[in-house]
């Protein structure tokens, strides 16, 4: 099974306006995941990593329910089917 | 944007000139944005204030719509169909002061006299007005429960649509209320983060496309509603700032807005200028904020929530922060106590003030003890306590030892009996 990955609104121009991207490589990790994003839009990586190689402040990214900041981070690994979830952070109460 | 509908648009947002990035400052037309265009930063609403005076303030009804000039509302919002929140009591609050043995003045500003008795009306209020202007026909959120009721009771008001997305672990008493006002209420299997989460996803989603999220995508201006505890608290106490102010923290809008709201109040000479303390409160089991502050930390580092302050239970704060900035800024600290200890602050709150506060009341008034103990509050200056919400909405909190002193026969003797035996 392929990875998919969900964009949020304000990046959907780096992938022509699609919600989902459904990934044809088959990454090992959230980093290569990315890595695959940026071949398809060029200059989504930028948006999501920093210079120092660090995701974001305001950026929230998931894989399936969890939160990466919980897992290994860019390193997490992604089983087979593993759906990627990039949110802008957002409060309330 | 045709120059008709850019005038009527503005006039739809008072002195409101445009959305701004926190983070790098690039600037954003006042729309149904939250995040930046660049960076992904939080945006806020910035102002053309003018001159506004105590006089104009004071002139106007008694909601927190006497401070329209200062929200990014029209002027005659008053006259819409809302709730009109605010305004709720300072209380004085001397029998705490001494329990806690505060020699200074100590108030509490007791949010629980909202229409749905927490400070959410607040924010729900101004973000229905920019949600209205925007052209959003439902009223949605992702919510800890508060903020479901306040948006389910405002709909209702103005005859819109609600859709709220709480956890489905919720008090059953906050499910209740919030259903009676016949609105979508739909329980989420998950945390409150897994909720914000989700209506995150659901921005720009045909199933959604309608609908106004309070603290999602109308956020910059549901967040500005919280500025006007912090008018409040200055215009009761006679126009000047208290010394320190302890403040519960969730996603840390709350304190922010209480900060910004001051430091607006200096700006337009309504208030003197002179230094305060802001301080933070958390549950142990739900404490990104505190811990961050304690080891010195300037990024807050999500939690996974335990507590039975649900209401606060936000483990991933992205106002967090800052609120660390505004706390350091101005010499505070933030602290957190455990759920004993919350129970121990409600029952506090209720036997020397007889205010019933709900377990975020018990959050900040246990943690007011455990900063003066620490020695990092002054006991000896004039502090303000928020307590933002109603204890009736938690009782399963404080459901152990509490019920009947005793039960008897109607009969003089058996209560002269229970008198005797508990004296």
């Amino acid at each position: 099974m392929s990875i998919s990955v969900r964009i949020p609104t304000i990046l959907r121009t780096y992938t022509q306006g699609s919600a989902l991207v459904e990934l044809e490589s088959t990454p090992a990790t959230l980093l290569e995941a990315i890595d695959a994003l940026e071949a398809i839009g060029p200059g989504i990586k930028g948006r999501l990593i920093d210079d120092e190689g660090k995701l974001r402040r305001f950026i929230n990214l998931y894989i399936n329910d969890d939160d990466v900041r919980f897992l290994d981070g860019l390193a997490s690994v992604l089983n087979d089917g593993a759906q990627i979830s990039i949110v802008p952070a957002v409060a309330g109460g | 944007m045709s120059l008709e509908t850019a005038a009527n648009q503005s006039r739809s947002f008072g002195n409101a000139t445009h959305l701004v990035c926190r983070a790098c400052g690039a600037s954003a037309t006042l729309g149904a944005d939250y995040s930046c265009w660049e960076c992904f930063g939080p945006l806020e609403v910035a102002y053309e204030f003018g001159n506004i005076t105590r006089e104009q303030i004071q002139s106007g009804p008694l909601s927190l719509w006497r401070y329209a000039a200062l929200l990014p509302v029209p002027a005659n919002v008053a006259d819409s169909r809302n709730l009109a929140p605010g305004f709720t009591r300072l209380h004085k609050a001397d029998r705490l002061a001494k329990a806690l043995g505060i020699t200074g003045q100590l108030w509490i500003k007791d949010d629980s006299g909202n229409p749905t008795h927490s400070f959410k009306d607040r924010v729900v209020a101004v973000a229905q007005s920019a949600g209205i202007a925007l052209g959003f026909n439902t009223l949605a959120c992702a919510s800890t429960g508060n903020l479901a009721h306040a948006v389910a009771a405002a709909a209702a008001r103005a005859g819109q649509r609600s859709v709220v997305l709480v956890p489905s672990n919720l008090e059953a008493n906050k499910i209740q209320a919030t259903a009676a006002y016949n609105g979508l209420v739909i329980g989420i299997d998950g945390n409150y983060d897994d909720v914000n989460r989700l209506c995150g996803e659901l921005i720009g989603e045909e199933v959604s496309a309608d609908w106004g999220f309070v603290n999602v995508n109308l956020r910059p201006y549901y967040a500005e509603g919280s500025k006007t505890v912090g008018y409040e608290i200055a215009e009761q106490l006679g126009w000047r700032l208290p010394d320190q102010v302890v403040i519960p923290v969730a996603s840390g809008a709350l304190l922010t807005k209480v900060d910004k709201g001051w430091r607006e109040f200096i700006g337009l000479g309504l208030v003197e200028d002179r230094p305060y303390r802001v301080f933070g409160a958390q549950a142990t089991g739900c404490n990104p904020v505190s811990a961050a502050w304690r080891d010195g930390h300037e990024v807050v580092r999500p939690v996974k929530p335990d507590t039975i302050a649900k209401s606060l239970a936000i483990g991933n704060p992205a106002d967090g922060p800052y609120a660390l900035d505004a706390v350091r800024r101005t010499n505070g600290a933030v602290g957190d106590v455990t759920d004993e200890e919350v129970i121990e602050g409600i029952r506090l709150l209720a036997e020397c003030e007889g205010i019933f506060g709900e377990t975020s009341g018990g959050v900040t008034v246990a943690t007011t003890r455990k900063l003066l103990a620490a020695g990092l509050l002054d006991p000896t200056a004039e502090t303000v306590i928020l307590n933002t919400g109603e204890g009736l909405k938690t009782l399963d909190a404080v459901s152990t030892g509490t019920g009947f002193s005793a039960t008897i026969s109607p009969n003089v003797e058996s209560v002269t009996n229970v008198i005797e035996s508990s004296s």
